[in-house]
């Protein structure tokens, strides 16, 4: 790794003041109670935390298309597919599971009638 | 039209056992990125780890079993505070990293103290919420969302504890040896190792203490 790669106290400072904006922001809104939808306040929570991992990975991990020749890059993406089908497929299973369930008074029913 | 040989294949094949010196010398520049991509991918492999743990909180985080929830229990403003904590403790781990560029030792190891500094504050805002929450008897048994919030959250800390004993232990081999590659190479896996841990707790509190605190 050359040392260009590991970036500069500029560099470092602007992730740094970046992150403090970005962690600072969604603390406000939980803490001081900010009169918004509920829904807005944790849609402004995880667009801005999605934001400051964005930060972190540029300005902290300096992940780059060309370190490792481009492993660094691919195996990150790698396993962000991962955590995507990981976290999305549990959710989703998770929170389907009484829809495939038989419904209580079609049970009863059949309890009835055995 | 006739096929030409393939450009990249040597006249007389490939030689994989070549050992003449600029061969050596090649090898060990490999072996030094190739520490650091497998570290990367050490951390990728963690990230998964996270990544399932976050999921189960997804799932269990609303099953009270009657007993507290994050709002009876959260204390936001602890909360940011440990995030100071712990964002300071990435820049200057940064600070650090840039002082060995410049080979500048002495330097170096004062950010790197720091760095632990901030890392210990980090970990005694965290047990004294965990004792917080223990005598509230709001402990990984009390429910579905304590258990996941448990063992997500401390998963996180103990991490963090493994970053701070390594620093220590780096401290000392710094101390003994010097800025050999070696230990620079260390400095390098480290710096990875402790602001992946602070891009995990973007999540940690986006996610559990925020969005725990609204819901």
């Amino acid at each position: 790794m050359s040392a260009q790669s590991h970036g500069s106290y500029k560099s470092y400072a602007t992730g740094f003041i970046l992150s403090v904006l970005l962690t600072a922001v969604p603390f406000y809104v939980v803490m001081a109670d900010v009169d918004i939808d509920v829904g807005w306040a944790i849609a402004i929570i995880f667009g801005l935390g999605a934001i400051q991992i964005m930060v972190h990975i540029h300005y902290f991990l300096h992940v780059t298309v060309k370190a490792e020749d481009g492993w660094q890059v691919m195996s990150l993406l790698f396993a962000g597919v991962l955590l995507a089908i990981i976290l999305a497929g549990s959710i989703w299973v998770m929170f389907h599971l009484n829809t495939n369930m038989m419904p209580a008074h079609e049970q009863i029913e059949r309890v009835r009638n055995l | 039209m006739s096929t030409p040989a393939h450009p990249t294949i040597p006249e007389n094949g490939f030689d994989f056992y070549d050992v003449s010196a600029a061969h050596v010398d090649h090898a060990e520049h490999d072996h030094e990125t190739g520490t650091m991509l497998g570290f990367w991918i050490y951390l990728m492999s963690d990230c998964l780890i996270f990544g399932i743990l976050f999921a189960i909180h997804a799932v269990l985080g609303q099953s009270y079993a009657a007993g507290p929830a994050p709002i009876d229990l959260f204390e936001i403003d602890k909360i940011l505070l440990a995030t100071a904590f712990l964002l300071l403790s990435s820049i200057t781990y940064g600070f650090a990293v840039i002082n060995m560029q410049q080979k500048n030792a002495s330097a170096m190891m004062i950010w790197l103290v720091v760095t632990g500094l901030f890392g210990m504050g980090f970990l005694v805002m965290e047990v004294l919420e965990f004792e917080h929450l223990w005598h509230l008897g709001a402990g990984p048994g009390a429910s579905a969302f304590l258990s996941s919030f448990w063992v997500l959250v401390g998963t996180h800390g103990l991490h963090v504890t493994s970053g701070v004993i390594w620093l220590v232990v780096l401290l000392v081999q710094i101390q003994k040896h010097g800025l050999t590659p070696a230990n620079q190479r260390r400095v390098l896996c480290l710096s990875l190792f402790w602001h992946f841990l602070d891009l995990i707790w973007i999540g940690v509190f986006s996610f559990v203490y925020l969005t725990g605190v609204l819901l």
